[in-house]
């Protein structure tokens, strides 16, 4: 799963996009991971992350199988971090998204201090994950770079729309209707906050990140191509 | 993934949101189709969309009233109304596509959900890319593109004529019918799937060799190759050997996953 490594944008466009994340390996450290995966996303609640989520589950907006007519109109468009804790039920990926370094510093420094034995990974620009560590104490371990995309590159969309679209790493978020949601929000039939939920709800792990989603939809507002 | 003609009202939402572009409004019947050859069986639609139980009989009607007035309704973009997606039963090959595209099935092969790979994520505790050496991961496919199986072997081929070994424990050596020359198993060679990650470690010194060969290899693909490249920092937490490397070939160096080394071996010792 690279399901964050290969983000479309320059370094400065992660300075809102920290991903941190634990994970268990098979074998060697997945007995009794359930409660330490929960206490991974547990202890990201006081530095007030964008999004939580879990592999299995998807994040903290996830869309509903059986929705009531009425509810169009009053659509829950908080994210529920307690539902995706309660809800890891398995040995699997549990994220933090964070859209600020002090954040996700603070946080490392934290997931250190409980010893929780899970690989902990930082997921963003390669300085700020360094200074993440660095302000942890922690000497980095291991580092997997993204070389960007390559090959057919003519099939791809705009920057906008590949900024958005692999914000879901797993695909689950079509370039058609990222595409989509950009339009809306020019036309003014949907508010760049608006558009963000309809996306993040199918992210399936729950690493989309809707403060940066946010901004790249402001952004595409204005601009002309 | 097959909609149910009966309760389809064609309203087109899951047309945005399929990553393949696969379903459209058949006009002949007027309904949602799937196009087959190009579903990966992500399930993106079935579990991405919300859905309603709405009587699909009173819908059409709305939406030909609506559109005999050359009213535009503005329905919620992320709602199939009448619940129109019915999952099939999947069977070999087919199954495969769900396997490689649906992140939330894990993998028999590695227990890992989405492509399956562990890379440097968990390398603190399985040491699986040492010093002195690089793992690859060449992904194809993604973002929105989608690859067939024999579009990944042409690459494996080249890889494993190169003396290249492939990670024991990932989803496509696990396909191959002979790992030792990439060959991945026949009836498999014209599935698509959403996105599919060879992995391969070799030393630092082949680090440019193998580029090279990607690139060779991927402008006769007619699909997207991401590559991601891990290592061992060292003692001090620095990576001084790979970087040079990657930005002397031109690479601009911007994001990474950063492995903490937090993680240790807790599992109870099996008794002997």
């Amino acid at each position: 799963m690279t399901n964050t490594l290969h983000r479309y944008g320059d370094a400065a466009s992660f300075h809102d996009d920290y991903v941190v994340f634990a994970i268990c390996s098979r074998g060697k450290n997945d007995e009794d991971s359930v409660p330490k995966l929960r206490r991974f996303l547990e202890m990201a609640l006081p530095f007030q992350p964008v999004n939580l989520g879990d592999a299995r589950h998807g994040g903290a907006l996830r869309p509903s199988k059986s929705m009531h007519p009425t509810s169009h109109w009053k659509r829950e468009a908080k994210p529920d971090f307690q539902a995706v804790i309660d809800g890891l039920d398995t040995p699997t990926t549990a994220a933090a998204v964070f859209d600020n370094r002090v954040a996700a510093e603070d946080f490392v420094k934290s997931v250190k201090a409980a010893d929780l034995g899970l690989s902990v990974n930082i997921s963003t620009s390669i300085d700020g994950a360094e200074q993440c560590c660095h302000a942890a104490g922690i000497c980095r371990h291991s580092v997997g770079y993204s070389l960007g995309f390559e090959g057919k590159t003519g099939h791809l969309p705009n920057e906008d729309v590949l900024k958005l679209s692999t914000m879901c790493g797993h695909g689950m978020v079509s370039a058609s209707f990222a595409k989509k949601m950009v339009d809306w929000v020019k036309e003014g039939r949907r508010t760049p906050a608006e558009a963000v939920t309809y996306l993040a709800r199918f992210c399936s792990c729950g690493v989309f990140n809707p403060a940066r989603a946010k901004r790249i939809l402001e952004d595409a507002r204005t601009r002309t191509k | 993934m097959r909609i149910d003609p009966a309760k389809c009202v064609a309203c087109g939402n899951c047309t945005y949101v399929c990553p393949m572009g696969a379903i459209y409004i058949d006009p002949a019947i007027k309904r949602a189709t799937v196009n087959r050859d190009e579903c990966v069986e992500c399930y993106a639609c079935y579990n991405g969309l919300s859905q309603e139980h709405l009587n699909p009989t009173l819908v059409r009607t709305m939406r030909r009233v609506f559109q005999m007035m050359r009213l535009r309704f503005d329905p919620e973009p992320d709602v199939c109304p009448t619940a129109a997606f019915a999952p099939e039963d999947l069977v070999w090959p087919r199954v495969v596509r769900r396997a490689f595209s649906d992140p939330r099935v894990p993998h028999e092969s590695t227990g890992v959900e989405g492509r399956g790979t562990e890379e440097v994520k968990t390398n603190d505790i399985s040491g699986r890319v040492k010093v002195g050496e690089v793992g690859f991961t060449i992904e194809f496919g993604r973002p929105g593109v989608g690859v067939w199986f024999r579009e990944i072997q042409e690459m494996a081929w080249v890889l494993a004529r190169a003396g290249v070994a492939f990670e024991k424990k990932n989803p496509i050596t696990s396909l191959m019918s002979d790992v030792s020359s990439g060959t991945i198993r026949e009836d498999i060679l014209n599935e698509k799937v959403l996105s599919a990650i060879l992995e391969i470690k070799v030393p630092v010194a082949r680090t440019e060799e193998v580029i090279r060969l990607v690139w060779d290899v991927e402008k006769r693909l007619e699909t997207v190759v991401a590559l991601g490249v891990g290592t061992r920092c060292d003692a001090d937490g620095e990576e001084r050997t790979v970087a040079p490397i990657l930005e002397q070939l031109g690479y601009k160096l911007e994001r990474a996953k950063t492995n903490t080394g937090l993680g240790r071996i807790t599992n109870a010792a099996p008794v002997s």
